[in-house]
């Protein structure tokens, strides 16, 4: 009985060295990305959310919206300095056509997000006021900007954490878009 | 030609490493004295050898040799000197050198200051420290070598992180590998008594001054790292419960329930088998977290070297270090013979409580870190154990311990008496109880959990007091008398007053900054002012500023008081051309009581700036009760019983009075 308790703290070894070997060779085979922050939604219908539309600048957004033809839903605010960054890049998109870009006004003053937009041009054919934030949590937003591209059967295919900038769209984006025949 | 000299002490050092870990025991197995002697010259040898290495890397490193792939990507001619050798370091391959050469370091040293040891037991001790030399040497040779050139030469190096090009962190790593190495010790006499299937006395004297001496390096080294953390990273916090700190904490854990099961050890014969399943818990805990930071298999916030295919080489020899001696244990443990009675109310009862409270505390911290890693592995997505899950399981786990260092060393060895030692500290209740409902009167924004932690930083400061005042006998005889007392006082009882003392401080910096910390992040402009804490704070301007290595941004801000000027702060935002990266360095007034922390971040292209401005209350009382718990663990190293050539045996009226 004695000799059991000894054998106790080797048990539990094995047990975690076995869980961490099987991690190890699961990776290898897998080619886990480090990197990237994965999002539940992928490969399934975007959340239900139903946004009012930025006055006098694009319609609102809702999942009805979405389908039909791949597009981006791109979360922002004007109070973000990436989301300032990433802007000329999707003001770039509408001119290759065949992909709709869809804004999420995050967590913003109105008049802020219509002067912002005003100055630096709207890249978007709709936008949805997200004032309180609660769409951002139904889509697991991490932070803006964000964005996620979605198929013509309203299906999310990739997220992309932190402002896109020209290599971003040049390396996954474009060729997503093109897979799905933007 | 120099770094060949280097790549080829390493390569006689490997081979030595495998002569020193399988002759002498050999020797020790069979009784043949001629193996045996093999352990010391060797041991000697192999210091010379490694040390050849590390002086030959950092030659490399201080005269910019850029042939050597390992300094083209770490350095850069334009660095200053101490970030030239401290790059030595800063580096995955370089770090594994300092490593291993710490380790040839504390192997010289058992085989210089060891003569005193049975003699099979000095040579099963070296074979097992040349075991782990001969795997961490094998892994610098196969997968990490330091030595390997590039032709051509790069005209000038790629440079080091600026986050590392910093004095506090180029000391850290040191202090961090003497720590965590310095618990290959106590594991090596582990191995080695259980090989020998016996533990003497002898053991413990030898266990304990060398555990004493990692820990002292592994707090110092954690709280280096922490208050670099603190300075550097701009976040205005010190603690982040972040896997790389994790990695660290969890050996500092296991160690310093090692440190303390080791006393009941030496002094009652008792505990044998836990204490050396401690040894072998504090030093896988820092192969572990040797690998955790190496590997990158975790997502941490700091994690500088990442190498994936390194990890697997380390995981294998983790499973056979960590699996082989637990093996062992099981095999050989349960026959050492356990001396000293106990009851459960007892000194030793008292540290077995802390043992099971500390090793539960690394349980937890384990979980925590390893957690996010398994739960990946079983398809369950990535997700980061944060602080909410740390505060809700270890600091519960806290409270007892920290009520308990008070009471332990009023106990008596074998049979205590709780009531009385309660009765003794009375006057440290007394003390609690008015800091407690002083912190609850006085801070107008106190929480009933900042009362609770100002009260257990009084009752460890307070209980320390009242048991230093007991073994004086304070107030109680002549105070001359007393102080003759003092003076007596064995170092190890000075040294344990005072690292309980130290930890009372900490715990009081950690509620301050935890209870009281204020912050104002805000765009200014020049001539905007923010009050905080009772301060005004005034933006001045911002200038460039250009440094030896990097260009800045430095903010200059003037700090008053009821009109007064206190300080002026300049914090800067630090852009490094080499290594195309930034850095903060954020300006910090102290009045030993607070911080007053200010960093600045990026413009708004109107003419003002992203400032934050912290009041941090206490903070600095963190790093000094870890300087005081290290001043702690150095005297007790000079007690007189772990000196070299000292009496086997204390005089008898000292040892009555023992510390723990």
């Amino acid at each position: 009985m004695r000799q059991i308790v000894f054998l106790v703290p080797l048990a539990l070894f094995l047990l975690l060295a076995g869980t961490i070997g099987w991690f190890m060779v699961e990776s290898e085979s897998e080619e886990r990305d480090t990197q990237t922050l994965p999002s539940v939604l992928i490969d399934r219908p975007v959340p239900d959310f139903d946004l009012p539309p930025l006055a006098g600048i694009a319609p609102g957004l809702a999942r009805a919206d979405l389908g039909g033809k791949p597009a981006l839903v791109n979360f922002f605010a004007s109070w973000c300095l990436p989301c300032q960054a990433e802007h000329p890049v999707l003001m770039g998109l509408p001119a290759e056509g065949g992909v709709a870009i869809y804004g999420v006004n995050y967590k913003d003053p109105e008049a802020d997000a219509r002067g912002w937009l005003g100055k630096l041009g709207n890249p978007y054919e709709r936008i949805g006021v997200d004032a309180d934030g609660r769409a951002a949590i139904e889509w697991g937003v991490y932070g803006v900007p964000e964005t996620f591209v979605i198929d013509a059967e309203g299906m999310v295919r990739y997220r992309h954490v932190g402002p896109i900038l020209e290599r971003d769209l040049e390396r996954t984006i474009r060729p997503l878009l093109a897979e799905l025949g933007g | 030609m120099i770094a060949e000299i280097g790549h080829y002490a390493l390569v006689l050092a490997f081979i030595l490493a495998i002569v020193q870990s399988t002759v002498p025991l050999w020797g020790a197995a069979r009784g043949d004295r001629r193996l045996t002697a093999v352990a010391v010259p060797a041991a000697l040898l192999q210091l010379l050898l490694i040390g050849t290495a590390f002086l030959a890397l950092m030659q490399a490193y201080v005269t910019s040799d850029f042939s050597l792939v390992n300094v083209a990507t770490n350095s850069h001619s334009a660095k200053p000197l101490l970030y030239k050798i401290s790059g030595v370091w800063a580096n995955h391959q370089g770090s594994m050198v300092l490593w291993v050469m710490i380790l040839a370091l504390f192997g010289a040293a058992v085989a210089g200051l060891g003569s005193n040891l049975p003699e099979t037991l000095r040579a099963r001790v070296l074979a097992v420290q040349g075991m782990i030399g001969t795997g961490f040497l094998a892994f610098i040779l196969f997968t990490s070598n330091p030595f390997l050139r590039i032709d051509p030469a790069p005209l000038d190096g790629a440079g080091l992180n600026p986050l590392l090009q910093d004095p506090g962190l180029a000391f850290h790593p040191p202090m961090l590998y003497l720590g965590y190495v310095g618990f290959s010790m106590a594991f090596s006499f582990a191995i080695a008594g259980l090989i020998e299937g016996r533990v003497e006395p002898a053991w413990a004297r030898w266990v304990r001054p060398w555990t004493l001496a990692a820990w002292s390096f592994l707090t110092l080294g954690i709280a280096l790292g922490s208050w670099w953390a603190y300075y550097e990273l701009g976040w205005g916090g010190w603690w982040f419960w972040d896997p790389v700190e994790n990695a660290s904490f969890m050996p500092w854990l296991a160690g310093t329930a090692l440190l303390h099961s080791a006393v009941v050890f030496e002094k009652r014969g008792a505990l044998k088998a836990w204490t050396i399943l401690l040894a072998i818990l504090a030093f896988s805990l820092s192969l572990i977290g040797t690998f955790l930071v190496r590997s990158g298999v975790l997502t941490s916030v700091h994690a500088f070297a990442t190498d994936p295919e390194r990890g697997l080489f380390i995981l294998v020899l983790l499973a056979i270090t960590i699996g082989g001696s637990l093996t062992l244990f099981a095999l050989r443990a349960p026959r050492l013979k356990e001396g000293g009675v106990f009851a459960p109310i007892s000194r030793e009862g008292a540290l077995v409580l802390n043992n099971l409270l500390l090793t539960t505390a690394t349980l937890t911290v384990f979980v925590g870190t390893l957690y996010p890693l398994l739960l990946d592995a079983l398809g369950g997505g990535k997700i980061s154990v944060g602080p909410p899950y740390f505060e809700a399981t270890f600091v519960p786990l806290m409270i007892p311990t920290l009520i308990a260092v008070a009471i332990g060393p009023m106990m008596a060895w074998k049979r205590g008496d709780a009531r009385a030692a309660l009765a003794r500290l009375r006057l440290a209740m007394a003390v609690v109880v008015i800091t407690v409902l002083g912190t609850l009167a006085l801070a107008d924004s106190s929480t009933a959990l900042a009362a609770l932690g100002t009260g257990l930083a009084a009752w460890l400061i307070a209980g320390s007091a009242v048991e230093w005042a007991d073994r004086v006998r304070l107030f109680r005889m002549p105070l001359a008398a007393s102080f003759a007392r003092a003076r007596h006082l064995p170092r190890a009882a000075w040294g344990m007053t005072l690292a309980h003392a130290g930890l009372g401080l900490l715990v009081a910096g950690i509620t301050g900054s935890s209870a009281w910390q204020t912050e104002r992040i805000q765009v200014m402009r020049p001539g905007d002012m923010v009050e905080l804490a009772g301060y005004e704070v005034t933006l001045v301007g911002v200038g460039e500023v250009n440094g030896p290595n990097y260009t800045a941004e430095r903010a200059l801000f003037r700090v008053e008081s009821d009109g007064r000027q206190i300080t002026l702060l300049e914090p800067e935002k630090r852009f490094y051309p080499v290594e195309g990266s930034q850095t903060t360095e954020a300006a910090i007034h102290t009045t030993l009581i607070a911080d007053l922390y200010a960093v600045i971040g990026d413009p708004d292209g109107q003419g003002g700036w992203t400032t934050r401005i912290y009041h941090n209350p206490l903070v600095p009382w963190i790093w000094a009760g870890c300087l005081v718990m290290v001043a702690g663990g150095i005297l007790s190293l000079t007690d007189r019983r772990h000196r070299v050539g000292a009496p086997a045996r204390p005089h008898p009226a000292r040892a009555a009075q023992a510390p723990a």
